[in-house]
């Protein structure tokens, strides 16, 4: 409290400046201990241990005991720094670790997350940000509830953040965990109540508050963690220190590669969690199937992106409209600086596995000599990576070298011989990635738990103080439980950050979108919206992926919310239509959404 | 309820409205159809790229981020030119 008041929002530029150069200086620190002998398993423990330390005292110091604070950060974030934060909480550890995995094996039609992943932000900017922050709620489904009135609609909005929120964040404590045992060399299931605690140090005192100021931290540590690596070693390969704008070239000559290594022939044998590359870089799918697997899922994960309340929770926290419009879009340029290396960091790992004329080649060589190789020797030791002369020729063909995808982000410095300091960076950038969206999520949960069903549906005369007691208690429950589900290990990471998506956008995309554009939306619509969306998504989900049931239409277990989010749109409309039109109060309601101008239609503290 | 006479009001939303659809043809252009045809774009060369593979890694993001910019600043003209943005005290007032 003491520390954090009016003026800090007037340093912020120079607060935060003098954090950038302060990790500056921490990394150069390592790099001259690594020349002088540190060991590489301290190192990487020093980078995690200290940036989330450095979280944690900032969740401290921004301790509150005020509900608007704790709530909505006190709507004082400046629309840039409010874009860093949602840039971390956005970006999770699947961004971080497996995205440019993921190119790396799935070429072109992988992309679709990239293309899906930033272009949801233009529907957030032009159908939600704006119009909600206007209506100054403290959570999703605060504007549900309020807008189309009812407790009904307000638990079913709440059910939804949950089950999205929750598929999400299992895989966040999952990452976290998965990257605190590797660099602090303890057991998978603690390191992640390890990340649970981190992640709760950083949330729990202060709300809103405390994660926003953890998340402008947290993504200046994972921006600097995942630019400098791939800026590096494009450099040592001559590509500049701009590689994203002249990796035009590496692609090309990808092209002539795949040719030359036979990429395509499956492996003939198999390793569980591994794989072989099998699918072009570039080339993109000339079939009706593989062109409308890429659309529909680039508008599953938009339509998400544009749903997801950790996301549009954000945006409440700025100091008016104009600066949620423009914070959008501040967001969307620092989700950027990422998303565009991405694909350049998956080509330039790729060029050094796969070009025989780079020292770093290894397809093609003699078996013997690649398995000399120390990042070999060291990956394949934890599972990560696996060789096999399936033909018995002696040579490594493409189809006989197995990995994983996250290893593209994570061995990439040591495939291209980058000190260890660099890799230790990797891990307090992927630690960052995770807990920053973690955090976020578990507030989004809390806080409609708290907010939304406990004050506003069980004891709406709840005092503040029991209010926010509720509402950390709450926190520490779903974060357990959270982690509690992570160390059971039962989906891939990936998998369950689609799902997320497709899971809001099937319950909470349309009740949301028409609650402003469309005045005659009324209760009975948004409920049945809400319910049979989520129904038939979920229905849909069951059936494809256990139920045995063939995909309609190539739309499979990733993109289910396609089915979810029509289904909602046909209940929504016509059983608006079928009943009476709201009331005249609830027409000026939206009316008043929908001009910048005047008090938001909730007051600022409720 | 602010005092805003309702013809305002009106033709604020419908240039409003205008903005949003003219935003998400271009988003619909560069998120779908753009990629709908990458195999046949694939064959033109863009600052060294094939650019099909171009537009889904940065050409389309690259029109993402201009296009929110752009949509925020003609929305506060259109706010603007029919009064109803926000007071300008309103913007630089804080409570804590």
């Amino acid at each position: 409290m003491a520390i954090i008041k009016g003026d800090f929002i007037d340093n912020l530029p120079k607060v935060y400046g003098l954090y950038t150069g302060g990790f500056v200086v921490f990394i150069l620190l390592m790099a001259i201990l690594e020349q002088a002998g540190l060991g590489a398993d301290t190192i990487g423990i020093l980078f995690v241990a200290f940036t989330v330390v450095i979280y944690a005292t900032i969740g401290w110091l921004s301790r509150t005991m005020q509900v608007d604070a704790y709530y909505v950060a006190g709507r004082q974030v400046p629309a840039v720094f409010n874009g860093m934060a949602t840039a971390a909480d956005w970006m999770s550890g699947a961004s971080f670790v497996a995205m440019a995995g993921g190119i790396y094996f799935g070429g072109h039609g992988y992309i679709a997350f990239v293309v899906g992943w930033t272009g949801g932000y233009v529907l957030v900017a032009s159908l939600m940000a704006p119009y909600l922050r206007k209506f100054g709620c403290y959570t999703v489904p605060d504007f549900i509830g309020t807008r189309y009135g009812g407790n009904l609609a307000r638990f079913l909005a709440v059910c939804v953040l949950t089950l999205a929120s929750f598929t999400y964040v299992t895989a966040q404590i999952n990452a976290t965990g998965t990257i605190a045992s590797r660099a602090l060399q303890i057991p998978f299931e603690v390191g992640v109540w390890f990340g649970l605690l981190g992640i709760l140090l950083c949330s729990m005192l202060g709300g809103m508050r405390a994660v926003t100021w953890t998340q402008v931290a947290q993504y200046i540590v994972l921006i600097i963690a995942y630019v400098v690596p791939v800026i590096w070693m494009s450099n040592k390969q001559g590509f500049g220190i701009i590689p994203q704008l002249v990796y035009g070239e590496a692609v090309m000559r990808l092209g002539e590669l795949e040719t030359l290594h036979g990429v395509g022939i499956k492996p003939t044998e198999a390793f569980a969690g591994l794989k072989a590359l099998t699918v072009p870089h570039y080339e993109a799918g000339t079939s009706f199937a593989a062109k409308w697997k890429f659309v529909t899922l680039v508008f599953c994960m938009m339509a998400g992106t544009a749903s997801l309340p950790h996301i549009l929770m954000r945006y409440f926290t700025t100091p008016s409209v104009k600066a949620a419009r423009q914070s959008v879009a501040w967001s969307l340029l620092f989700i950027f600086l990422l998303y565009f290396t991405a694909p350049a960091l998956a080509t330039f790992t790729k060029l050094q596995v796969l070009d025989p004329n780079l020292a770093t080649g290894i397809i093609g060589k003699a078996i013997a000599e690649v398995n000399a190789l120390e990042w070999i020797q060291k990956w394949s030791n934890v599972g990560f990576v696996a060789i096999s002369d399936s033909n018995g020729d002696g040579l490594l063909q493409i189809n006989e070298f197995f990995m994983r995808g996250d290893i593209v982000v994570l061995a990439t410095p040591e495939i291209a011989g980058l000190p260890y300091v660099i890799s230790g960076l990797v891990a307090a950038g992927g630690m960052a990635a995770a807990m920053s969206t973690a955090d976020g999520l578990l507030l989004a949960i809390a806080n409609a738990l708290s907010h939304d069903l406990y004050y506003k549906i069980i004891d709406p005369k709840a005092d503040t103080k029991h209010r926010l007691i509720v509402a950390r208690v709450l926190l520490i429950v779903i974060g357990a439980a959270a982690a509690f589900v992570a160390s059971m290990k039962l989906t891939t990471i990936l998998g369950a950050v689609a799902w997320a998506f497709d899971f809001a956008m099937s319950g909470l995309f349309f009740p949301l979108v028409l609650g402003v554009w469309w005045k005659r939306a009324n209760r009975q619509g948004a409920i049945a919206g809400m319910f049979f969306g989520l129904l038939a998504g979920t229905w849909y989900l069951y059936m494809v992926k256990w139920g045995g049931m063939e995909p309609w239409l190539y739309i499979d277990h990733l993109r289910f919310g396609v089915i979810g989010c029509v289904v909602s749109l046909v209940a929504m409309v016509g059983v608006s239509l079928a009943t009476a039109e709201p009331d005249e109060e609830t027409q000026k309601m939206v009316d008043e959404v929908r001009i910048p101008k005047g008090k938001s239609v909730l007051a600022s503290t409720h | 309820m602010t005092d805003v006479d309702q013809s305002t009001r009106e033709a604020h939303w419908a240039k409003t409205k205008g903005l949003m659809i003219t935003t998400l043809i271009i988003w619909f252009i560069f998120s779908y159809l753009v990629h709908w045809f990458a195999d046949s774009l694939n064959n033109a060369s863009f600052l060294g790229f094939p650019l099909g593979f171009y537009m889904a890694a940065q050409g389309s993001l690259i029109i993402f981020v201009v296009l929110i910019f752009w949509f925020a600043r003609r929305q506060h003209a259109i706010d603007v030119e029919h009064g109803v943005a926000e007071d300008e005290d309103k913007l630089s007032a804080r409570s804590n």
